[in-house]
């Protein structure tokens, strides 16, 4: 679905006179190759390059070395650009400034309307996108009325509208207040399991990535780690001098291990949490 | 005091109105205007505002919020009541100081220019409230496309216009905030005169330009990524197609002209 090789991406700091003074590269040789219907978190915290890897894969920004592929297409190519956007839907951060129309089911129909489809066809793709998100009632709402959450679901179903095959989602959950987020997050992974789109979740927190396939974690525009969440978890110290958390539950465990307390390092959820500890009390 | 402009706010119900053809509307609401140009007496606006008040009631939009329409050029309306009736010269003069003179002239014309006023406004916010923006830019997209080929950029007209509408709520929930966390900091936005009171606003512009730029790049990104590239080829979610209804608007608006202009001319 999505495959890097040798991403890079350099951008140059300019004086005033706008002569190059400094070359910082966001993106270092990047090789990655995620399959479709997977679900994949990527984790790093501001300026790690995690950002900038999404815009590559909405053709947003090109790379100035290597290549990366959407669905077999080469995002440098100019006349694929169109298809690339449409089959690698993007969803921002801050939902006000992504939502473009006055009314819910008109900003839905936005991107299908630019693609060209017919009128019935792009009313049916609305009706589906809002009731995959959950947002059926809200279609002749005024967007400014909504919760920040139910926003961020509008403006996923946007992107449902254009029938992609994978979504990549750039921190949706930042500006959202715990309940907000998990209405987003439960509509993304439900979208990832009923309709099998591949997903990129790309987020600083923790607690959101436990229920994805595969975790990514990036560091100065470089892949560091790469694994199963309960994988990525068990390497608590790595992860501490990456300057990441790792989810409560899992830093309990790791803590109850130092003490001498022999409880398994792959726990990453409450449940787990209590199964295991029950375990230790019947021995 | 940010949240009483009702001028572009639309009130979603189900009516005959809301449901019409936003071209007839629009169109509707010019003929409208250029009608009350046409009433010649009081008897005209007495039929004007019992159309109004018809449209009102068949549109479902509660009196109050066509009202308040009003508040917005209430300041405009004493202006012209003033000018006119202080500045116009006539027979019958009620008083007079120096050069300033009240005429019964002039309080007929004041009170004839003000409801004039009055109902202008009051049919125009009909529309805004009766259409939503993105029917509004449709229409208006719709009624400026033949006007395409001697350069009348239509589709961009109308982007420009439903992005700006999206964005007036936003904005002005920012204007609050950036005011409410100035006045925090002890700004005073109040007191002073007219210059001083002009100058404290350039702690709220600045930082809400800043952010407004910033917005209009976000959104230029999520429009790009949502595969926008101008009007060509583009389709419509709802395609505008006159129906029954629309066309029996326009015989009744046509006979509100007719009516004014017999009125007119007896």
């Amino acid at each position: 679905m999505v495959v890097a090789q040798g991403l890079t991406y350099e951008y140059h700091i300019r004086d005033e006179q706008g002569k190059v003074e400094q070359t910082e590269q966001a993106l270092k040789s990047i090789n990655l190759s995620i399959e479709k219907g997977q679900f994949v978190a990527i984790l790093g915290h501001n300026g790690s390059g995690k950002s900038t890897l999404a815009k590559h894969m909405n053709a947003l920004l090109f790379p100035t070395g290597g290549t990366l592929w959407i669905k077999g297409m080469d995002t440098q190519d100019e006349d694929k650009l169109w298809d690339i956007r449409q089959s690698a839907g993007m969803v921002f951060q801050n939902p006000d400034n992504q939502i473009i129309a006055t009314i819910v089911e008109e900003d839905v129909a936005f991107g299908p309307e630019n693609l060209g489809i017919s009128s019935p066809e792009i009313r049916k793709r609305v009706d589906d996108s809002l009731r995959a998100v959950q947002m059926t009632e809200y279609q002749g709402h005024a967007p400014h009325l909504l919760s920040g959450g139910q926003k961020q679901r509008v403006a996923i179903a946007g992107v449902l509208a254009m029938k992609p095959e994978c979504i990549i989602l750039d921190e949706p959950t930042a500006m959202l207040d715990p309940s907000g987020r998990k209405e987003v997050l439960d509509t993304v992974y439900q979208l990832n399991q009923k309709e099998k789109i591949t997903t990129i979740l790309i987020t600083h927190y923790m607690e959101e990535v436990i229920r994805a396939h595969r975790v990514i974690v990036m560091e100065q525009g470089e892949i560091v780690m790469d694994g199963t969440p309960k994988e990525i978890f068990k390497q608590v110290e790595v992860l501490k001098q990456l300057g990441l958390d790792v989810p409560q539950v899992t830093e309990l465990a790791y803590m109850l291990r130092k003490e001498g307390i022999p409880i398994s390092d792959e726990i990453l959820t409450i449940e787990e949490m209590v199964e295991s500890l029950c375990q230790l009390k019947q021995k | 005091m940010l949240r009483n402009i009702t001028i572009g706010q639309y009130y979603p119900v189900d009516s005959y109105i809301h449901n019409l053809d936003p071209r007839v509307k629009i169109m509707g609401t010019f003929v409208y205007i250029i009608s009350l140009f046409l009433v010649p007496n009081f008897i005209g606006y007495g039929i004007v505002l019992l159309f109004l008040w018809m449209l009102i009631r068949i549109s479902k939009v509660p009196f109050s919020y066509i009202v308040r329409g009003l508040k917005s050029i209430i300041m405009i309306l004493i202006f012209t009541l003033g000018l006119n009736v202080f500045l116009t010269p006539g027979e019958h003069v009620l008083f007079q100081w120096k050069f300033i003179q009240v005429t019964g002239e002039g309080i007929y014309i004041a009170l004839f220019m003000g409801v004039r006023l009055i109902l202008l406004i009051m049919g125009s916010s009909l529309l805004t409230l009766t259409t939503s923006p993105i029917q509004l830019t449709d229409g208006i997209e719709n009624l400026l496309s033949p006007f395409k080929k001697i350069g009348v950029p239509s589709h961009e007209i109308a982007m420009m216009m439903t992005i700006a509408l999206r964005f007036i709520p936003i904005l002005l929930e920012e204007t609050d905030k950036i005011m409410k966390a100035q006045m925090a900091r002890g700004a005073d936005f109040e007191s002073g005169g007219f210059i001083k009171r002009a100058k404290s606003l350039i702690p709220i512009l600045i930082p809400l330009f800043i952010s407004a730029f910033r917005r209009a790049d976000e959104l230029a990104l999520a429009m790009e990524a949502r595969c926008y590239r101008g009007g060509e080829n583009r389709t419509r979610l709802k395609q505008l197609a006159m129906k029954k209804e629309d066309y029996k608007a326009i015989v009744i608006i046509g006979s509100l002209v007719i009516a004014l202009v017999l009125l007119r001319m007896v």
